[in-house]
């Protein structure tokens, strides 16, 4: 046995000396995340200067006491129009960032994305059966939508986690391959339905290709408690997620119950994407790319990827917001169009990159 | 001798086509067992099946007097601690990650390490030889570097049974012997029980106190190596032939085919 004082300085070194230098990706991602939320705010018919935006919010305070210099309608584009939908879109970018490093830790696939198991596709023939019902313009309102996305969503996890149990586990593989399957079915049924309601043909479409936003602060405030139960838990469980990267069966020879930890995960990372789907509709490669580059920058350690994931996921969608609010102002671009075309070849990039590292 | 680990009239594989039937040994503190038998036989999932990831069709297996498949996962990875092939071994985490990964069992899914945690990683590391290589990603270590990390993961678990499957087969001559060396250090030191599968003979002479030979899904002979490696028993077993002599050096069997 080597000297005890020894062990213990060797125990001791683990995180204290190098935290310092473990601060700057919360930086980064915390510090851009902040600018775009003033950037983001600013952006639209009506331009308001970053300066401005800080300025009319600053003295919303109750700490200080600006003078207002500055038209009441300005006060009023920002705070009801603006702001709530610029939150909106950051919380969904951290959603699908999230839960994307998530599913990509649970499946050890780094394919894998917040629509692998039926979130998106059941999400989309909930949404799209509740507009051919016509019930946005019946008494619930609005409102009816989102429901029905997340309620498909979890219906269509729930019957792909279902059929893919084995016995008492359910295999990685055969968990994807009974995504594909019920996702590929679920989606024909939306573009059946889709067809056969065609007057709500234009909204529906508006809603799969993402950025369908309802207006006003109720979205962001309902959304809300089921972002922070979800996302909390996926940052929580960061270190079991560790050990599952090393196969189902050594976290279990490692004393982790693999089965109720992976269920755990698959429902409060599709809890997460639901969420996100439900309010902003479909919105590609954000939840694929964000952990992808995270992990490529700053390291595969789950106890900082999902953080760093969802701080990311927030940037990068209200980066592409932005551009689709003024590439061809003053029309607005679905959301998830830009997201797919900007992400696909990124995405390509990362790829090619990927195969000259030790990658997964 | 108390036996830490205990086989009795153990069946394993699948219902219409079990693999082997009728295995049963004892495992004592501070003994390596060593399972030998040709290919397909059946010894990983022997191992397996000691751990508790593979149910038994029929039997018992008993760690510390408790069976296996009736212990909660982190129970039974406090009394069983599995040393994997490093074959597979994420690239990205250091080996200091790894290690601690091994307080697995004693930690909630919320809860961090705690600074015990890392005591108990620190000295595994350093009965290992491996505190040199705590900050080094896994994928940057040697095959042999690699496997006294798994071993050290393992230690951290602070299990009194060690299973092994094929420890050593990525692994060129001194690193064999060198985990090799380091598990009986630890089955005489911390006097723990270890079955090991090893595919090499003259490994197994060396390093094993009894070997259990597997052959047609039975086990065919239990005893001490000089008693088990016998031209008959492995020419029966193997189907080729098998000169056994012994080791200029060491004077354990040495087993040679053709």
């Amino acid at each position: 046995m080597s000297d005890a004082s020894s062990v213990r300085r060797a125990a001791l070194s683990i995180d204290g000396a190098r935290e310092a230098g473990k601060l700057a990706p919360w930086l980064w991602t915390g510090g851009t995340l902040l600018a775009l939320l003033v950037l983001n705010a600013g952006v639209g018919p009506v331009a308001i200067p970053p300066g401005v935006v800080l300025k009319l919010v600053v003295a919303k305070l109750p700490v200080l006491d600006l003078a207002a210099d500055w038209p009441s309608s300005l006060e009023t584009i920002l705070f009801d129009i603006r702001l709530p939908h610029t939150a909106l879109m950051a919380l969904a970018g951290m959603a699908l960032g999230g839960s994307g490093a998530a599913y990509q830790g649970l499946f050890r696939n780094p394919l894998a994305d917040p629509y692998v198991i039926g979130v998106a596709s059941g999400a989309g023939l909930g949404a799209v059966l509740a507009m051919a019902a016509k019930w946005p313009s019946s008494l619930l309102g609005m409102a009816a939508i989102p429901v029905a996305a997340f309620v498909g969503a979890v219906l269509t996890v729930g019957l792909v986690f279902s059929i893919a149990r084995v016995g008492r586990i359910t295999p990685i593989t055969t968990l994807l391959l009974a995504g594909v399957a019920v996702g590929t079915f679920a989606s024909a049924l939306t573009v059946l339905t889709m067809l056969l309601a065609t007057d709500e043909l234009h909204r529906a479409i508006g809603w799969l290709l993402g950025g369908f936003a309802l207006g006003g602060w109720g979205p962001v405030l309902a959304s809300l408690p089921y972002l922070a139960i979800g996302l909390g838990t996926l940052v929580l469980l960061g270190r079991p997620l560790n050990v599952l990267q090393f196969g189902d069966e050594e976290a279990l020879q490692l004393g982790l119950d693999v089965e109720k930890f992976k269920l755990v995960i698959v429902a409060a990372a599709s809890l997460v994407a639901a969420t996100a789907v439900a309010f902003t509709g479909i919105i590609a490669f954000v939840g694929l790319i964000v952990p992808h580059l995270v992990r490529v920058l700053w390291g595969h350690d789950y106890r900082r990827l999902i953080p760093l994931a969802t701080l990311g996921g927030g940037v990068v969608l209200l980066a592409a917001d932005i551009v689709a609010r003024t590439a061809l102002a003053p029309r607005t671009l679905p959301v998830g169009i830009i997201t797919a075309v900007a992400g696909a070849p990124f995405f390509l990039w990362l790829l090619r990159r990927a195969k000259r590292e030790v990658f997964w | 001798m108390s036996a830490l680990l205990e086989m009795s009239d153990v069946a394993v594989g699948y219902p219409d086509r079990p693999v082997l039937e009728e295995v049963a040994f004892k495992v004592g503190s501070g003994e390596i067992l060593a399972v030998v038998g040709p290919n397909g036989v059946g010894k990983s999932s022997l191992i397996k099946a000691a751990s508790g990831v593979l149910p038994v069709m029929r039997g018992r297996v008993l760690v510390a007097g408790q069976e296996v498949g009736l212990l909660a996962p982190d129970r039974r990875a406090r009394l069983i601690g599995v040393v994997p092939q490093a074959t597979h071994v994420p690239p990205a985490f250091t080996a200091r990650q790894v290690v601690l990964m091994g307080r697995t069992p004693y930690l909630g899914w919320l809860q961090r390490e705690r600074l015990s945690d890392h005591e108990q990683a620190a000295l595994a590391m350093a009965r290992t030889q491996t505190l040199d290589l705590a900050d080094r990603p896994m994928g940057e270590l040697s095959g042999g570097e690699q496997q006294r990390v798994l071993v050290a993961r393992t230690l951290a678990q602070a299990a009194s049974v060690l299973l092994l499957d094929e420890p050593t087969t990525h692994l060129d001559l001194r690193h064999q012997d060198e985990v090799l060396r380091l598990v009986r250090g630890l089955a005489r030191g911390e006097g723990l029980a270890v079955l090991i599968a090893l595919h090499d003979l003259n490994l197994v002479a060396r390093y094993a106190d009894r070997v259990a030979l597997l052959s047609d899904g039975r086990l065919k002979a239990l005893g001490l190596p000089r008693d088990v490696l016998t031209p008959e028993e492995l020419a029966a077993a193997y189907g080729v032939k098998i000169h056994v002599m012994d080791h200029p050096v060491h004077g354990t069997p040495l087993v040679l085919s053709g």
